[in-house]
């Protein structure tokens, strides 16, 4: 087996040094009746050139993005990743490393990351952020968490146009850790209004921008609402490279923002693995779920950088721990702190009005033909149409047509009486081809 | 110094007055290290005997101050945010954490004194 | 004393006499500065046409100041990154003991798989039409996974251990639930994970520690003890932390389910009983699986993992969304709570399917192996642990030897007493020796715990420099040669560093040398 160097050689020499009459003596404390002979139900070994025979074919029956115009987003978006980025990233002193708990052979892994965190927290405009999370949703469960232990309250108000995956999320652990949540109804062409339903009990409320139907939305004054009520404002983006084009949450007033960093550096890979983003407030960091790198000097005075503060953390504080969290995304949020060196601020924002201008471009074809209308006053690189009919089923025969049209709202959220919404997102990898066959491709399946 | 007593879980308490000076023993803060932060109540907070008070954190553990008598936080070390070292340097000194309006006196009685804490401390090593 | 494979000179007496360099550099061992030190806000690395003109849509909310992030061209991205990488240490840099972390060798034929276009460039919500494929990896995943542990649903979501942990006590919670009970109690041994009583204390639930027999497994008879109507489960790592299979599992198993109480146990250490016993056959009704660990798909510096968890009949139905249905010749997803198939699921554990990208690199793995390179793998993983400490009981204590080691071999400090060194020292003397330190202090059941976990992909010969590296090491100390170990590490990129400063005031991001100096006016 090409992966296992031991020889039945050495296997007899071992055994011989531990004193055991056979490699099944090693396993005596597993009761005998449990013990297995085989695994007849499964296959033997298998070369490299089989198992990619075998994974190809899987890949073959999936349409793969690039290979046909395509306007998915919803909380995952197809961006171009440079090619140096996945070079650095299989890097085997990135890919193969642990969690950097011996700082001094670490140091790689613990300066990328207390770039990325700088990088986080001036993309948001907050004064820290953490090492990353799973992903945008299980960030913006853990944010809500935050905010209980903070102000000692325990109710959360989710704005209605919250990405639904990530109100599912956020629901399914208030649930569990039995803390109330009211969640708003969805109001497709905004604004969502959030800020009647601040008062005095509330620990949070979340708000997205730009939200799950494309609208962006003015953060300030339900900041100023929730500050006055002692609540906090919790910002939320699915979409990273918006943050190059509309002002950053931290300058609104938000107290945590949390968002999927996918979209810089990172490929769809069918929903993971992806990156979370939270920052916040300095004064609120020992609250802060999540690794963090911080600066310090070695012995000889140098420079270098250690994970801080992690009596937070549930290998210390056990069952006072701030989250149960150990594993971060590391290589995700190296992908994504590559992505952003590489853009830089002028490469961000150049690439931010690219997408804007796809975006506008292909709702002004779509607003064009009869039986759709756009619902937006505001976007970034995604909108929401309605259409005559039934959204699924048009996503449908867009496909069956070769393309990749979005997302209808009725997928996310079923029971919302939204059946004839589609979330349509367009990026710098749309064509004016690509956005010129939806377009004629939608005129005729709604004819 | 003024009258000061122990309990078996290192907190120390030194009465003056009417008010109780709670902090970490010095055997304490030497079985820590380097104390690196320390979580302080609220002013205005009640807190009984042998409840958790406070937090103390070395780099590696976070360990729970209990008070050692019930009272009224009065004060709080303003320093020990900025300078959490004072409690390695001067546990017993300008390392303590809260000052209680005592409420109980009595619950003195059940601490050690200076005496038998050493001893206390003998027995542990 | 044994220095095989090592160069001839002393490097102590060198380093003083080595002259210092104008860069910092020294040769190979690179310095490098911070993205902020050495890149332009002006700068960019991504050519991009300007759009044409057209007018905006953003309602007011477009971006006024600027965010002052810097730009790298190409060729400087690439050294700034492939310098610092070069101060890690990896898996394909030598061997990596780290006891519970299962550091094993992370095959490139899974990177190439995770990174055909029809895996990693699709979307997770492009018609499910479009992603047979895709379903149709989850689903052969699923068969593997559950084969392995004859249990009988897979919730693939969840994206670590620990959220598997999570995803796991949420289906027990909500099994009480539904039979309209509300125990408010979770049994933890002591030598658990920290995860555990982390996640029991998130859900709500007062956890219950309970000690060790002295030969460092758990007593079932402290386990009826402490069991009650009131248990909500016990959570159970087997084997253990401290290396040990639990002997008495099936009879723990029995008594917690006689009080009507669910068996979670950890999987971090599957990798020892892969394909050799199925945990569904000893009574467990919830168990998470590190794919990063057991199957392969690389650390990352830390993630990203991902933690599936298998259930048993009795928790199946408590699965969150989503869930992989087969209509005839069709595959498709239930992402609903409360859909048909789902009406009493958890919920939802995150946005979209899962760590789709590691299920390929696992499943690539699991076809590699198959069945018997499977059973191989757990094999020379407990053979390799057991050889450990075999080599080692002479010059080092090892605590619960008499029983046999599963896949670590667990050590604890006593051997040290008198030396006035500790378990850190040691750790730091086996970085200057070229390998990454063994997992330390962990468990706490043993004091300067050092937990060794070879995994199976290290040849005799690698096996073979490791314990002599460590008996030389034992024996130095033993001999007093204390500097090789309290200034250790002398040759890593970093000696040892502050981590009281870090921790008193800390710096965890970079900031304009110039704001300092305003801030600090």
């Amino acid at each position: 087996m090409r992966y296992l160097p031991l020889t039945p050689e050495d296997r007899t020499e071992m055994l011989a040094r531990i004193g055991a009459p056979s490699v099944d003596a090693l396993f005596a404390d597993i009761p005998a009746d449990k013990l297995l002979a085989d695994l007849p139900d499964l296959p033997r070994r298998k070369g490299e050139m089989e198992v990619e025979r075998a994974l190809s074919r899987l890949a073959a029956r999936n349409v793969a993005a690039g290979s046909v115009p395509f306007f998915v987003g919803a909380g995952a978006y197809r961006h171009h990743v440079p090619a140096s980025v996945d070079h650095l990233i299989q890097r085997s002193e990135f890919l193969t490393s642990y969690t950097p708990y011996q700082p001094e052979i670490a140091q790689g892994t613990l300066q990328y990351l207390f770039e990325f965190q700088t990088q986080v927290a001036e993309l948001t405009g907050m004064e820290v952020a953490n090492a990353s999370m799973y992903d945008g949703s299980t960030a913006a469960a853990e944010a809500v968490l935050m905010a209980h232990r903070v102000t000692k309250r325990g109710k959360a108000v989710l704005a209605g146009n919250l990405h639904p995956h990530y109100a599912q999320t956020i629901a399914t652990v208030s649930h569990y850790a039995e803390v109330p949540l009211l969640r708003l109804a969805p109001q497709p062409t905004g604004p969502d209004d959030v800020s009647a339903a601040i008062d005095e009990t509330v620990s949070c409320v979340v708000v997205q921008c730009p939200d799950v139907f494309g609208n962006l939305v003015d953060l300030k004054p339900i900041a100023e609402k929730a500050h006055a009520a002692g609540a906090l404002l919790i910002a939320v983006f699915t979409e990273a490279v918006s943050l190059g084009l509309v002002e950053p949450p931290g300058a609104q007033g938000a107290d945590i923002v949390v968002g999927e960093g996918q979209s810089i550096g990172n490929p769809l890979t069918f929903g993971g693995p992806y990156v979370g983003l939270f920052a916040t407030r300095a004064k609120f960091v020992r609250q802060m779920p999540g690794r963090l790198a911080g600066e310090t000097v070695d012995a000889e005075g140098r420079r270098g950088f250690v994970l801080t503060l992690s009596t937070r953390e549930q290998h210390i504080r056990r069952e006072k721990a701030t989250s149960n969290i150990c594993t971060n995304s590391g290589l995700c949020a190296l992908a994504f702190t590559i992505h952003l060196s590489l853009l830089g601020e002028a490469g961000l924002t150049r690439l931010a009005r690219i997408n804007h201008a796809a975006a506008c471009d292909l709702a002004d074809r779509l607003a064009a033909l009869d039986g759709v209308s756009v619902l937006n006053e505001s976007f970034f690189n995604e909108f929401t149409i309605r259409v005559a009919g039934h959204a699924a089923e048009v996503i449908e025969k867009l496909a069956a047509k070769g393309i990749l049209g979005g997302v209808p709202y009725s997928r996310l959220a079923p029971d919302a009486g939204l059946d004839d919404l589609i979330l349509i997102a367009a990026t710098e990898t749309s064509t004016d081809e690509d956005r010129a066959a939806y377009a004629a491709a939608l005129k005729e399946v709604l004819a | 110094m003024s009258d000061v007593r122990y309990t078996k879980d290192h907190e120390y308490v030194r009465i003056d007055g009417d008010i109780a000076v709670i902090g970490i023993s010095d055997y304490a803060q030497s079985q820590l290290g380097d104390v690196v932060f320390v979580e302080l109540p609220e002013v205005g907070k009640t807190v009984k005997q042998g409840a958790e008070a406070a937090v103390v954190e070395s780099v590696k553990a976070a360990s729970e101050v209990y008070a050692p008598v019930s009272g009224e936080v009065v004060e709080i070390n303003p320093d020990l945010e900025a300078a959490p070292g004072a409690v390695n340097e001067d546990a017993e000194g300008k390392g303590w954490f809260v000052k209680l309006k005592l409420a109980n006196p009595a619950e003195l009685d059940g601490l050690m004194d200076a005496a038998a804490y050493a001893a206390f401390v003998e027995t542990l090593s | 004393m044994n220095r095989e494979g090592r160069g001839a000179t002393a490097p102590q007496s060198a380093s003083e006499t080595r002259p210092a360099t104008f860069t910092g550099n020294r040769a190979l061992d690179l310095e490098e500065g911070l993205l902020f030190e050495i890149g332009r806000q002006e700068v960019t690395g991504v050519d991009l046409d300007e759009p044409a003109t057209f007018a905006p849509r953003l309602g007011g909310q477009e971006r006024t100041a600027p965010l002052g992030l810097p730009g790298l061209t190409e060729p400087e991205a690439m050294r700034h990154y492939v310098r610092l990488s070069r101060m890690n240490y990896g898996i394909d840099s030598g061997l990596f003991p780290l006891g519970s972390c299962t550091m094993k060798h992370n095959p490139r034929l899974n990177e190439r798989m995770a990174r055909l276009a029809g895996f990693a460039d699709i979307h997770p919500l492009q018609p499910v039409s479009t992603v047979q494929g895709a379903l149709e990896l989850m689903g052969e995943l699923s068969r593997y996974l559950l084969t392995l542990t004859g249990m009988d649903a897979v919730a693939l979501t969840p994206k670590a251990g620990a959220h598997g942990e999570l995803c796991g006590m949420m289906a027990i919670k909500a099994a009480h639930e539904a039979n309209g009970r509300k125990p408010t109690i979770v049994v933890v041994p002591e030598s658990a994970h920290g995860t555990n009583p982390a996640t029991a204390a998130l859900l709500g639930y007062q956890v219950k520690s309970i000690p060790a027999r002295a030969d460092g497994t758990v007593d079932v008879e402290e386990v009826k003890k402490a069991l009650s109507q009131d248990v909500a489960a016990i959570m159970l790592t087997n084997p253990n932390t401290c290396g040990l299979f639990e002997p008495d599992v099936v009879a723990i198993a029995e008594a917690v389910h006689a009080v009507g109480a669910y068996f979670y146990a950890d999987g971090a250490n599957f990798n020892a009983i892969l394909g050799k016993v199925r945990v569904g056959d000893l009574g467990v009704d919830a168990m998470h699986i590190n794919l990063h660990k057991t199957f392969s798909t690389p650390h990352g510096g830390g993630g990203p993992g991902a933690g599936p968890v298998v259930l048993s009949k009795a928790l199946a139905p408590f699965a969150p969304a989503p869930a992989l249905v087969t209509d005839g010749d069709t595959l498709r997803l239930v992402e609903q709570q409360g859909a048909v198939g789902a009406e009493q699921a958890l919920g939802r554990m995150s946005a979209f399917h899962g760590q789709m990208g590691m299920f390929v690199r696992a499943l690539a793995w699991m076809l590699s192996h198959g069945a018997d390179g499977m059973r191989q793998a757990a094999e020379d993983a407990v053979l390799s642990a057991n050889y450990i400490r075999a080599s080692l009981q002479d010059v080092m204590s090892a605590p619960f030897a008499t029983r046999p080691a599963m896949h670590e071999a667990l050590f604890d400090d006593a051997w040290l007493e008198g030396t006035g060194l500790s378990t850190l020292d040691v750790a730091k003397a086996l970085i200057d020796e070229g390998y990454h330190p063994m997992t330390v202090y962990f468990p706490l059941v043993v004091h300067g715990a050092m937990l060794i976990e070879p995994t199976e992909s290290e040849s005799k010969a690698s096996l073979d420099l490791f314990i002599a590296t460590l008996r030389d090491l034992a024996l130095a100390a033993k001999a007093g040669e204390k500097e090789r170990f309290l200034g250790a590490p002398h040759y890593a990129p970093r000696r040892r560093l502050d981590e009281t400063r870090a921790a008193r005031a800390p710096v965890l991001r970079w900031v304009k040398p110039q704001a300092i100096a305003e801030a600090a006016e």
